[in-house]
């Protein structure tokens, strides 16, 4: 009985917790559908009344917002291209192969995923400026790609590792080409890999904020986030409208939470070990 | 596996099919990292922004910054800053963990539905909505703090003063890196077996004795891994302090190592200083990491 006491009450810690920590979230939400009179109150409105989105559309009518979009969908689309690419064959010869150098690479990769920006934008701006490829797609995209290709090779490694070399085997001896049972075999199990792997790369360079601000020093070249903190920086000037404010948060988070949320799932899905078995 | 590894080790299909992914590091990170350890030994600031040959000055930006209080302050408060915040985030995390562990299953969801929309925001985003919660005006926290008898937080200014400017980075950081702490050592914590744990219980162990003595142990591989891992993201918390001081005060009181190299690169000019602070960045991070990467490499020999 006493167990059982314990146990409700944990639950009910459990949930105050949770609410405390989704509070921003919603904090976000809440204050993107308010009227900015409303916000403009001392006291703060905890529960949602209006459900106005005037806010969304003052957020949406700022000019700057489709430039940003438009910046951040292309530096994203390209990285994440890239990135898979490029990470996939590394994958396929670091978990495929034995070779030479392997292990050194392999070093290489895992120390250059934990390399921080902030240790490298000097020289970064420095080289990108030096071939004039500053406030453009590509030199961010090249950094983006270079940043979260390592990370991607080691998630998809696994993945490859996962698909055993016999069943890829077993169908040449039925008569496919090494590439034909690769395509036919090995790629369509590492389906989940490579779209997780894509989710990763889109939600890095979605979300990227360091390198962009060094290497998109103009105005008329931000991506999202930087439009975002443009928001906030001019509110240490003037009164800030908070409810456009969140409102162009949420347009920010949104496809990044939905994303998320599914990648989630995804990752452990264990598609691999149903295949081998049956 | 073996026969078929050992017949392909002449192959030169491994190289062709890694170029693409050295190549771009080498042009993302090897020649930005080469430039920097020679550009740290050069005198390079603003008459070198228009032209000027570097001298080589060997180790003198190294030796200025050694005799420099300022850039010791700043290292000393990213320490500081980075080991309360990941030792804070990881007793947290653990908790959560372990109340995961112990609550029925619809609590335990929607514990775990809250952490990952707090994991999930963007990081600029999440910023925006802590710097509103902080407003001093008309802030949620300020609000609610100030309903409590006998403390007064009616306009008060979080970002005013270094102490509270990074109490509130700290708690934004926290709040940000928990849930990653929590899901890792849950994920721990299934693996500890019932059995063991009721079998510990029928002898009579405390539920103290069952934590330190069954469960800590098990668990340990995770956490020492993942609190690694938060000291090393600790230290780079570029976006967040950048964004608070937008909204608060840009004065190197309130800089830690990421927002003092900036400055001293895009204010300054100076930027031999800024790639000797960032080789001393990067150095810090290689060290921390070298036993993460060790037991990523185990991994790979399985």
């Amino acid at each position: 009985m006493r167990a059982r006491t314990a146990r409700t009450l944990y639950g009910a810690l459990a949930i105050v917790i949770a609410l405390a920590w989704v509070f921003p979230v919603y904090w976000m939400v809440n204050s993107s559908l308010l009227p900015n009179t409303t916000l403009q109150s001392f006291v703060p409105t905890f529960v949602p009344f209006g459900g106005s989105l005037n806010n969304f559309a003052a957020a949406l009518a700022d000019g700057e917002f489709y430039a940003a979009l438009g910046m951040s969908v292309s530096i994203t689309l390209i990285a994440v291209f890239f990135c898979i690419i490029f990470a996939f064959l590394g994958a396929v010869a670091i978990s495929r192969f034995r070779f030479r150098g392997r292990k050194t690479f392999i070093i290489a990769v895992l120390v250059v995923q934990m390399l921080p920006a902030e240790g490298l934008f000097i020289a970064q701006y420095k080289m990108v400026a030096s071939v004039h490829l500053l406030d453009s797609v590509i030199g961010v995209s090249i950094i983006y790609i270079a940043a979260v290709v390592p990370f991607t090779i080691w998630m998809l490694r696994g993945f490859v590792a996962g698909v055993p070399a016999d069943l890829e085997e077993a169908a040449m001896v039925d008569g496919l080409s090494r590439f034909g049972a690769f395509m036919r075999i090995t790629f369509p199990l590492l389906a989940p890999g490579l779209v997780a792997s894509g989710v990763y790369a889109f939600l890095q360079a979605w979300n990227e904020f360091t390198v962009a601000l060094v290497l998109l020093p103009s105005e008329s070249a931000q991506t999202l986030p930087l439009w975002l903190r443009g928001f906030v920086q001019a509110s240490a000037t003037r009164a800030t409208d908070w409810g456009q404010v969140m409102a162009a948060s949420t347009l920010v988070a949104v496809p990044v939470i939905v994303f998320f949320l599914i990648v989630q799932g995804r990752l452990t899905s264990g598609l691999v070990s149903g295949a081998v078995k049956g | 596996m073996t026969a078929t590894v050992e017949r392909r080790r002449t192959n030169r299909a491994p190289y062709l099919l890694l170029v693409p992914a050295v190549g771009i590091l080498l042009v993302g990170m090897g020649y930005p990292l080469i430039w920097q350890v020679v550009t740290s030994l050069q005198e390079y600031g603003l008459k070198q922004q228009f032209g000027q040959p570097a001298p080589f000055v060997l180790f003198d930006n190294y030796v200025e910054l050694a005799t420099n209080t300022q850039f010791w302050a700043v290292v000393v408060k990213s320490i500081a800053f980075c080991l309360v915040t990941a030792v804070v985030t990881l007793v947290i995390g653990v908790l959560l963990a372990l109340l995961m562990n112990v609550v029925a299953k619809a609590p335990r969801i929607i514990l775990q539905v809250a952490l990952l929309l707090a994991w999930s925001m963007p990081v600029v985003a999440a910023m925006t909505v802590w710097i509103w919660l902080f407003d001093r005006r008309r802030g949620a926290v300020n609000y609610l703090l100030d309903m409590i008898p006998g403390v007064d937080m009616n306009r008060f200014n979080w970002l005013e003063s270094p102490t509270t400017f990074f109490i509130v980075a700290s708690v934004i950081v926290i709040w940000m890196s928990v849930p990653f702490v929590a899901f890792s050592s849950f994920a721990g914590l299934t693996q500890v077996s019932e059995e063991v744990l009721e079998a510990a219980q029928l002898d009579g162990a405390n539920g103290r004795q069952r934590f330190f003595g069954i469960i800590l142990p098990m668990i340990k591989p995770v956490i020492a891994i993942v609190f690694l891992l938060q000291i090393i993201w600790d230290l780079r918390v570029f976006t967040q302090i950048t964004m608070l001081q937008d909204a608060g005060s840009k004065s190197s009181d309130f800089d830690l190592l990421g927002t003092y190299i900036y400055k001293l690169g895009t204010k300054s000019q100076d930027f031999g200083m800024a790639s000797a602070v960032s080789i001393l960045v990067l150095a810090i991070t290689i060290l921390l990491s070298w036993f993460y990467i060790r037991s990523l490499l185990k991994e790979d020999e399985k």
